[in-house]
């Protein structure tokens, strides 16, 4: 299996084992971990737990929220706003939890980098 | 170079993580608000009626069904699981708003809404509503421990839910301020009847009819506010025989009023707040059985009020709307007996004017001195440091207005006698009137009832109708509270109380119907001093005139009645302002608005025009005619509408109706409707302009608007509702039927009931608002009213609260 596949296997997992103990941010720690466990160079140490993490928590959701209808995230979407339209609400969700993740991978590659040398 | 990289991308992840961690704007941190894991998303479901739950201190299994509307009926075993249960499963489908309307109650809202709440939770502290509470408690501890022990235990069964509630689970709003549930207590309770009794009793007008008095002079004050009206149809027929009262009105010593200026007057409960309630007595029913209505009126929110449930024991079983906080059914029915109120409106607030000592510590009392209660209000503000508002408590009760308040005089302020702050037993009445059987049992029940002063409609499965006024009345002098009095003279203070039995009341009227709609409780025959409290004068006569013209009664009747739309302040003013009319003066606009007000048959439906017409005609009208009492140095209370009718109708050269603002010229009455008409017309026409239409449902707009300050997202607009105030459908924009009940006397009994919202208080559930459509055309829903904890074909979930088995 390539690093990459690896690096987004170990966030997920460890993100979703982290969601379990600790609030929202546990992703950005998951994110961190995995860059230090698993290196990813370049663009892909943002991009992979970026991806990683938009999917989990778009899905995700989704997931909680298609069965209902989608009554709550309409609110919501008003509230933020999208013009009550649920998924920008998620797609912007995946993205926040994306980004959260997307740098804290990259602090983690550069963390990795800065230990490697000395 | 890596290091700066390294900098760089921890700025990058602390940005980041702040940004998405702290408060922006109106939002709360979004990464914990947004979060799948535990945020909103979690919140986007129905609660769920299935499945095993255990809860403390439960000496019995309690059964809980759901029927197809989400309404629980439960089986205990015995009364304290039953409130238990009740407290469990009101705080599992309402918890933020039962929580929320006890902060409200108890001026809280600066804890989790900040500053702007500062001066409402002033307000509520310096009205003393956390002293009343505390004083209930108090009367229960002394009296009635039977009756506080149920309240814990449904203190209890809240905090079993609040215990067992993960974070994620937390009702939206929490996550949406971002804060978190506490602990019930009985004191919750108490605050929550306090609420309801500011609510519906809270809007006395002493302050302001003083500053009129001083205006305006005797003579017209009592023009403008009589007593009674010319034409009134009482709560209680005019021909009921008082001989049996024999404890006189108390006399009336020499006095004169005070004529102080007050400008400022703290916020009133809604104008609107009331209801309607009435019932027929078998000889005037169809099917022979009596049968029962109750409509309370109270600001239309989401979360509803009420929260419909059945409560049952062995012994006994009630069924009806509940109000998330309270225990047991405020207006509902069990086997026996069926029960609803209205407001009574009655005079229960006076106010006395204090004067202090030089350092106000001690207050003037009977020509001596009397120490001043010092109470130290203490007011959490969210994000800032606590505010302490020190309130004086005379004899009379808390000093609302003081130099620190609304009020300038360093040595003087405004005391408030409330029956509110003489602690009760209240919830002791809904007990009892859930189990009762039969009339002494009800009327045994509302001896317990002190504020705020209720209409209960009664009705039995043994045939008996009644009604009886219900509060702890002041047994007043003549005139005494109406004005502001001088709070160091003996004389002025509450001398008695009306006894109980007196109460005016009625049972089995020879009419065969009793109701009420908040009008005058009496005619000038009753033998004590009641005055006009600002009662209604136009719902109450349509209903009676119903009842009367109709020799038999049917739900379908009761249901129409309901939902009826007839505009009777319309009908009593418009035909004479047409007839008054210059069609000559008017433009080609205007004369088209003259024609559709002129076809109007007085029915306020949604698509009739008139309504809005009408509704703008009279704005305009009363404020040109009440010019006089426009003044920005003090508080004034408006004349009411049948009298200002009555005065527009019969006075059309009366002084009042020359505008002020004109010096040389004297307008009539006559005059008055021109130009307020033409104004009118204006205003039509913008309306037309930005709506496209002043179709009466357009026009009003109704909505149900969430509790928090009316969020949009949590609210239902545009209602098709019609009616309006005065009205027996009394739905205005924000404001209307929040709960229709009727209820047919069979044995058992059955009954239809709906309200405006649904039985979630979660807006992510489906049974969010489900009932507002039905609502707002007038249709019900069959309550199943279950005869046994046997599961029926109605049942759609059940779930079951057992006794923890670690104890």
């Amino acid at each position: 299996m390539n690093r990459t596949i690896i690096n987004l296997i170990t966030t997920l997992a460890l993100a979703i084992l982290l969601s379990t103990v600790l609030p929202w941010w546990s992703i950005m720690v998951a994110a961190l971990m995995a860059a230090l466990i698993v290196p990813l160079k370049k663009t892909a140490a943002f991009f992979i737990p970026f991806l990683t993490i938009s999917i989990y928590w778009g899905t995700y959701c989704y997931l909680l929220s298609s069965p209902n209808d989608f009554i709550l995230t309409e609110k919501i979407a008003v509230l933020v706003p999208f013009g009550g339209n649920p998924y920008l609400l998620i797609a912007f969700t995946g993205v926040l939890g994306g980004i959260s993740a997307g740098v804290s991978g990259l602090l983690g590659k550069e963390l990795h980098e800065a230990l490697k040398g000395t | 170079m890596k290091y700066v990289k390294l900098l760089i991308s921890i700025a990058l992840a602390l940005g980041v993580f702040y940004v998405l961690n702290t408060q922006i704007g109106p939002l709360p941190p979004l990464g914990k608000f947004l979060t799948p894991v535990s945020g909103i998303w979690q919140n986007e479901k129905d609660e769920p009626t299935s499945g095993e739950i255990e809860i403390p201190g439960l000496t019995a299994q309690v059964t809980v069904h759901y029927d197809a509307q989400m309404i629980p009926h439960v089986f205990a075993e015995n009364q304290h699981d039953l409130f238990k249960a009740q407290g469990y499963l009101t705080a599992k489908h309402r918890l933020w708003q039962m929580e929320f309307q006890t902060h409200a109650a108890a001026g809280r809202l600066s804890e989790i809404i900040g500053e702007g709440a500062l001066s409402y939770d002033r307000t509520e502290r310096r009205r003393g509503m956390g002293y009343g509470a505390e004083q209930s408690i108090a009367h229960m501890e002394k009296n009635d421990p039977e009756t506080l022990a149920f309240v814990q235990a449904y203190a209890d069964g809240v905090n079993a839910y609040i215990d067992q509630l993960h974070p994620r689970d937390y009702p939206i709003e929490y996550k949406l301020l971002d804060y978190k549930p506490e602990q019930w207590s009985p004191k919750k309770t108490a605050l929550l009847l306090m609420y309801m009794t500011k609510m519906l009793a809270g809007r006395d007008k002493d302050l302001e009819y003083t500053n009129a008095l001083r205006l305006i002079g005797k003579e017209n004050f009592d023009l403008l506010f009589p007593d009674f009206f010319e034409k009134t149809d009482p709560v209680i027929p005019k021909e009921t025989d008082w001989s049996f009262i024999n404890v006189p009105q108390t006399k009336a010593p020499q006095q004169h009023a005070l004529l102080d200026t007050i400008t400022k007057t703290i916020e009133k409960p809604h104008p609107d707040n009331g209801s309607n309630n009435w019932a027929v007595s078998g000889a005037k029913s169809l099917t022979g059985n009596p049968i029962l209505a109750n409509d309370p009126h109270l600001g239309l929110n989401l979360p509803s009020i009420w929260f419909v449930m059945q409560l049952s024991t062995p012994a006994h079983s009630a069924f009806g709307a509940t109000i998330p906080g309270a225990l047991g059914v405020i207006s509902g029915f069990n086997q026996h007996i069926a029960w609803g109120e209205t407001n009574a409106t009655r005079d229960v607030i006076d106010w006395y004017k204090i004067t202090f000592n030089e350092d106000r510590t001690q207050y003037q009392y009977d020509g001596g001195w009397r120490d001043v209660d010092f109470r130290v209000e203490k007011i959490h503000i969210k994000g800032k440091a606590t505010y302490n508002d020190t309130v004086r408590y005379t004899h009379h009760g808390p000093v609302v207005y003081d130099k620190s308040f609304k009020a300038e005089n360093a040595r003087s302020g405004y005391a408030m006698r409330w029956i509110g702050h003489d602690g009760g037993n209240h919830q002791r009445t809904f007990i009892e009137l859930n189990r009762a059987k039969n009339y002494t049992d009800y009327v045994n029940a509302l001896s317990y009832w002190d504020a705020p002063a209720q209409n209960f409609v009664f009705a039995s499965t043994e045939g008996d109708i009644a009604l009886w006024i219900q509060g702890k009345f002041a047994n007043k002098w003549e005139g005494q509270g109406k004005f502001l009095m001088d709070g160091s003279d003996p004389a002025n203070d509450w001398q008695s109380f009306i006894p109980h039995p007196f109460n005016a009341h009625t049972k089995n009227p020879a009419r065969g119907f009793v109701s009420s709609a908040n009008q005058h409780p009496v005619d000038e025959n009753y033998p004590y001093y009641v005055f006009n409290d600002g009662y209604e004068t136009f719902r109450n006569r349509v209903i009676n005139d119903f009842f009367r013209t109709k020799e038999k009664l049917s739900v379908d009747d009761f249901k129409a009645l309901q939902n009826n739309t007839y505009n009777l302040k319309a009908a009593e003013l418009i035909p004479h302002m047409l007839d008054k009319i210059d069609p000559s003066g008017l433009t080609q606009e205007e004369k088209e608005i003259f024609d559709e007000i002129s076809a109007w048959g007085f029915a306020n439906a949604i698509d009739e025009v008139g309504p809005s017409i009408w509704k703008l005609w009279f704005e305009k009208l009363e404020n040109l005619l009440w010019d006089e009492l426009e003044n920005d140095a003090m508080a004034l209370p408006k004349p009411y509408a049948y009298q200002t009718i009555h005065l527009l109708k019969t006075q059309n050269d009366h002084a009042y109706m020359d505008l002020r603002a004109t010096k040389d010229q004297t307008e009539t009455a006559e005059d008055l409707f021109q130009l307020s008409f033409k104004e009118a017309a204006k205003a039509l026409m913008k309306t037309k302009h930005e709506k496209g239409t002043y179709q009466w449902g357009a026009f009003k707009a109704t909505y149900a608007g969430h509790l928090l300050r009316g969020l949009p997202a949590f609210s239902r607009f545009d209602i098709p509702i019609g009616g309006g105030r005065n009205i027996v459908n009394a739905a205005s924009t924000n404001h209307g039927p929040s709960w229709r009940m009727i209820v047919e006397m069979t044995s058992p009994p059955t009954a239809v009931g709906i309200y405006p919202g649904g039985q979630s208080g979660n807006p992510g559930s489906r049974y969010y608002d489900n009932f507002i459509d039905d609502w707002a055309v007038g249709t019900y829903n069959q309550l199943i009213f279950l005869q046994s904890p046997e599961k029926t074909d109605a049942i759609v979930g059940t779930q079951t609260l057992i006794p923890s088995s670690n104890e």
